[in-house]
């Protein structure tokens, strides 16, 4: 383990140069919301704070980005309850129940992840109309989970398959009833699987546009990403200093979560098992 | 807590894997289920514990029918063959587990779980993980936590295989301390017969789904039942050669011998074909009935050396002798074998 924490320099410098690219935008993002805009040249001209105003102001036609952030959390946390909760039980039950149809299941719910959701959308947009969730937070929740969930089914029984049969057995044998050995036994093993599919969830749902554009796009049910494109498309407002300002306020949510997650990303896509 | 299986028969689909099996193992008694793979023995334990349903038949824990009851209602200790530790938790808490499941006090969890550290010798390792235990380690663990709650009946599943050599020797005599100590029924499943005969006071030693014999390990050695079991107990094994009764004697090509007296009053005609097996201790250089052959193999196991003598008839019979002889491959001799030692079996393979 020493030899891996010194600092190899040639590699951290080229990883940096390959990455500059990135880093340049999130910077430049970041001083363009805080200055004013310079067509003339790269250098900011002078700070000033009037790109922010969104925070303590509605900008006309377009609402409270308070309410499309507080929609956006609900919508994000929602959709990952939803996933979490259904993908670990449906998972266990794929992994290890025997039930009829089970390998067919399993096909169908394939077949279900690999539709592009925009050409479910006329349809989804009927049906929300006819159940009368059409333009609600729940409705748009609703769907979006459902589209996420053949990933997370697969995911997860990716993860139960994993965990030995012994185990089970020496829990049903220690008194334990399914349910027990489940919740206490094998969903420890799992967490993991369990965070990766949180992560993975709460981005989809941060990051969802299409969905709601169409499905939820009245002031009251807005999320972040239709309050952006609302602004960006408003053919009165051409403020670039403002959209850069709501860009940079729509990711740092997403940049704290990745700040506080990131050992459990790292052992996601390291394969999920320890050693 | 005597165990009684009773006309215990398990299916899988169509294959019958367990047919009619009796066994009874008495209270405090460790048995061995002894075998080849693919025997049966792993199900019948699966069965006794409540994972495998019994297809029909029923299982008695003293005067209680357990047949149907899930295993959660049966209190068996099981000590899985890959241990089935629990990984997520530290040593402390895997062999707790038990208890916690039956919602026992903490002060009582606390008093159980050290006590059965205390006769495993395993106090400093409770708060490890069992990642970071070494295999004899997790194997004392395992045994705790099926032993913590005091179980009616303790089951191990080829609990030794998984070790290396030398603690297989040091937890097959602490597994027999343990077992006496705790006073707990327990069955063990082993391929090996080492491990059951050292172990166990009983053996049951099954084949395709019946049990061929049980006896002690001197029983199943001196006064096999059957051919299998001649031919499955002893190490090396015995040697085994077909040939007819004649005349009050054994004949077969290059070897004629007189039958012992208890074979002559058995039920033997002449004419009979039969299968003679000799253990390799009974056929040496200085025994009475004479015996012809070519050395064609000559192994030295330290101690003692192995021989392989082909007679003239091509029947091949192994001989054990301790101390360095003086001979070598391809030479003819003249042994003797101990006729009163020799196993007659008829062509069905059962003892005559």
């Amino acid at each position: 383990m020493e030899e891996d924490r010194k600092t190899n320099w040639p590699m951290t410098i080229f990883l940096l140069i390959i990455s500059a690219p990135i880093l340049i935008m999130y910077v430049w993002l970041f001083i363009d919301s805080i200055s004013e805009i310079n067509t003339e040249s790269i250098w900011p001209k002078e700070f000033t704070l009037r790109n922010w105003r969104f925070l303590v102001e509605e900008i006309p036609g377009h609402g409270s980005v308070w309410t499309a952030l507080f929609n956006t959390t609900v919508f994000a946390t929602s959709v990952v309850a939803i996933v979490v909760i259904l993908s670990s039980t449906a998972g266990y039950a794929l992994s290890r129940l025997k039930f009829p149809y089970r390998s067919q299941f399993l096909g169908l719910v394939l077949l279900l992840h690999s539709f592009p959701s925009v050409t479910l959308i006329i349809s989804i947009f009927l049906m929300l109309r006819m159940i009368g969730l059409y333009d609600t937070l729940i409705g748009v929740i609703l769907v979006k989970a459902s589209l996420e969930l053949p990933f997370g089914i697969w995911i997860m029984k990716g993860f139960y398959d994993t965990v030995p049969w012994e185990i089970e057995m020496a829990g049903v044998q220690d008194g334990a009833s399914r349910f027990q050995v489940w919740y206490k036994l094998v969903l420890p093993q799992i967490m993991p699987g369990v965070a990766a599919l949180s992560i993975f969830s709460f981005m989809a749902g941060w990051s969802e546009f299409v969905l709601p554009l169409i499905l939820a796009p009245s002031a009251e049910t807005r999320l972040m990403s239709v309050y952006l494109a609302g602004l960006v498309n408003d053919d009165y407002l051409s403020d670039f200093g403002l959209f850069k300002a709501v860009g940079l306020f729509y990711i740092i949510p997403v940049m704290m979560f990745y700040l506080f997650t990131q050992d459990k990303l790292m052992n996601i896509y390291g394969g999920g098992t320890k050693g | 807590m005597e165990i009684r299986l009773d006309k215990f028969s398990k299916s899988f689909g169509p294959v019958k894997v367990i047919e009619d099996l009796d066994l009874t193992i008495g209270d405090g008694e460790m048995i061995a289920l002894l075998g080849p793979s693919g025997c049966g023995k792993t199900t019948t334990l699966y069965a006794v514990c409540g994972i495998h349903r019994v297809t029909s038949g029923r299982i008695w824990f003293g005067d209680r029918d357990v047949t149907a009851l899930p295993p959660q209602q049966k209190n068996v200790g099981v000590v899985f063959q890959s241990f089935a530790l629990y990984p997520h938790l530290v040593v402390y808490e895997n062999i707790a587990f038990p208890l916690r499941i039956r919602k026992e006090s903490a002060a009582d969890i606390d008093r159980k779980v050290r006590e059965m550290a205390g006769i495993l010798h395993m106090e400093e390792l409770l708060d490890r993980r069992p990642g970071q235990l070494s295999g004899g380690q997790q194997q004392r663990v395992a045994l705790a936590r099926a032993l913590v709650r005091r179980p009616d009946v303790l089951l191990m599943d080829e609990p030794l295989a998984n070790l290396d050599a030398g603690l297989r020797l040091e937890m097959r005599s602490e597994i027999g301390r343990i077992q006496r100590e705790s006073g707990c029924t327990s069955i063990l499943v082993t391929h090996d017969q080492v491990e059951a005969m050292s172990m166990c006071n009983r053996i049951a030693l099954m084949n395709e789904g019946k049990i061929q014999q049980i006896g002690s390990p001197d029983e199943m050695y001196h006064q096999p039942g059957n051919k299998f079991v001649a031919g499955f107990i002893g190490n090396p094994p015995i040697s085994f050669a077909n040939g007819k009764i004649a005349d009050g004697h054994f004949e077969a090509e290059g070897l004629r011998f007189q039958l012992p007296d208890r074979i002559k009053g058995a039920s033997v005609s002449a004419g009979q074909n039969v299968i003679i097996g000799i253990r390799p201790e009974n056929l040496q250089p200085d025994f009475a009935t004479p015996i012809e052959g070519e050395i064609t193999f000559i192994e030295s196991q330290g101690r003692e050396v192995l021989y392989d003598l082909k007679l003239a008839g091509g029947q091949v019979f192994r001989s054990i002798q301790s101390g360095k002889r003086n001979c070598k491959l391809g030479d003819r001799i003249s042994w003797g074998i101990d006729a009163e030692a020799v196993f007659f079996f008829d062509e069905q393979g059962n003892r005559i």
